[in-house]
């Protein structure tokens, strides 16, 4: 029987689709316990490849036979040996090219709509990890915000749509993933805005974003409006774009709200987070799409693969919106919140341009889930 | 340490190194120690996993110049 590659794009439209597949994943036991490929209709199976060095013949009744088999491993090397002797064995199954490292960086853009000039807003969903990245088409002229390192994805889509980067923004200095904003920003000549509230440390030039701040893309007025909402960190800074869409970055998620402990300052900012939550989005329209800087969990995304909601949807339904009393709120934010993610402190200091690791480095450096939010 | 055999499998890609090392393990007696030297990051956990449930003991392990090593006892 044969064997053969199943690509990234390809997973990812099986999670948008909410397809079947069997996942054989060879990894260690500890590494599947803290990250895999999430699906809706994934079924699992871990056994570390090197238990299976000396053949598969123990695991032959336990692969189906009625849907699709991806043997999934770090990096690719193990899940071929393992898609290879399982073929010899009579089973027809996919080896996961590029490993979870490939996961680990696949984006994935989706349209989420049209803009009213006739320019469009799409977000770029880095399926394996939850990062959400934006690019505000319009007029020739692009806006990207809450780029990832994956700068090329970025580039080649603003060429394929025939538009110029313009602008580069961050929401905010991010702890869980490598900002591609700076990169971006120096191979297209855009410029990269930071929250200055953020960039106390940071070793580049950089525009200062603050709250108020208007940048058109285009020639007609697509405009993002900078609104200052710190809590998820001090410079935290949401963008209302066109009057439609709410950019929240990692204050305001679909099913969570941010935490404020990743830059090691939880009891100070609760009360910025609990007053942009509870007061500053409270007076914008209920209309407006929130568009997060992340999803956390699978069921976060709609039926065409994009993270958002309506405010008002939000604040009716997300917990985090709703616990009216503020120490239950504190502590709910400051208490036993998840793990950190890897190597968080690295990454800040990346993206402070303190230190600049190699690009094998940065891989290791977001290896795993992004743990932004508590719930 | 008293060593019986040393394991090159620097430059080689998950899963060689522990490929190589299990053939290797083979070769020698229980009790009997076993150094390895790869290249690969992922060897690190590979092997940590790999010793725990082969039975055999990770006794100690370094990094020197982006070169892991390892000696493993045999169980």
């Amino acid at each position: 029987m044969t064997f053969q590659p199943m690509k990234a794009s390809e997973v990812t439209k099986k999670v948008f689709n909410k397809e079947e597949l069997f996942i054989l994943d060879v990894r260690n036991q500890d590494a599947f316990e803290d990250w895999k490929i999430e699906g809706d209709h994934f079924d699992y199976l871990n056994i570390p490849y090197f238990d299976l060095i000396d053949g598969v013949e123990d695991i032959l009744d336990k692969i189906p036979s009625d849907k699709e088999t991806l043997v999934v491993c770090a990096k690719e090397g193990s899940s071929v040996m393992v898609a290879e002797m399982l073929s010899e064995a009579g089973k027809d199954v996919y080896y996961f090219e590029g490993g979870m490292k490939a996961w680990s960086e696949h984006l994935e853009p989706v349209k989420v709509g049209d803009l009213k000039d006739g320019g469009a807003m799409y977000q770029f969903v880095r399926i394996g990890k939850g990062c959400l990245s934006y690019m505000v088409v319009s007029e020739g002229e692009a806006a990207i915000i809450d780029a990832t390192r994956m700068t090329d994805v970025f580039t080649n889509f603003a060429k394929e749509k025939g538009v110029e980067i313009k602008h580069v923004f961050d929401t905010h200095l991010h702890a869980d993933h490598i900002s591609g904003g700076r990169k971006l920003a120096e191979q297209t000549g855009a410029t990269y805005w930071l929250p200055p509230k953020d960039a106390g440390d940071v070793t580049f030039e950089y525009a200062a974003l603050k709250d108020g701040n208007k940048v058109t893309v285009g020639n007609t007025a697509i405009d993002i409006n900078a609104l200052y909402s710190p809590g998820h960190t001090i410079g935290s800074t949401s963008f209302v774009v066109d009057d439609q869409y709410l950019l929240s970055g990692d204050i305001l998620f679909i099913d969570s709200i941010g935490r404020p402990d990743l830059a090691g300052k939880a009891e100070d900012w609760v009360g910025d987070l609990r007053e942009t939550l509870y007061s500053r989005y409270k007076e914008l329209s209920e209309d407006l799409v929130v568009l997060p800087a992340h999803f956390m969990i699978i069921d976060e995304l709609n039926e065409d693969g994009t993270v958002a909601e309506k405010l008002g949807t939000l604040f009716a339904e997300n917990h985090g919106l709703n616990i009216e009393d503020e120490d239950k709120f504190r502590s709910m934010v400051t208490e036993n919140l998840p793990p950190q993610p890897n190597a968080y402190q690295q990454i800040r200091e990346t993206n402070m341009g303190k230190i600049i690791p190699e690009e094998e480095e940065q891989r290791e450096m977001e290896i795993g889930p992004n743990r932004c939010a508590v719930r | 340490m008293n060593v019986k055999k040393v394991l090159d499998a620097k430059g080689l890609a998950c899963p060689m190194p522990i490929v190589k090392t299990k053939k290797e393990m083979e070769t020698i007696e229980s009790g009997e120690i076993l150094e390895i030297h790869a290249t690969d990051k992922g060897a690190k956990s590979d092997l940590t996993a790999w010793a725990k449930s082969g039975g055999h003991e990770l006794l100690q392990d370094s990094e020197e110049d982006g070169v892991l090593k390892f000696w493993v006892q045999k169980g």
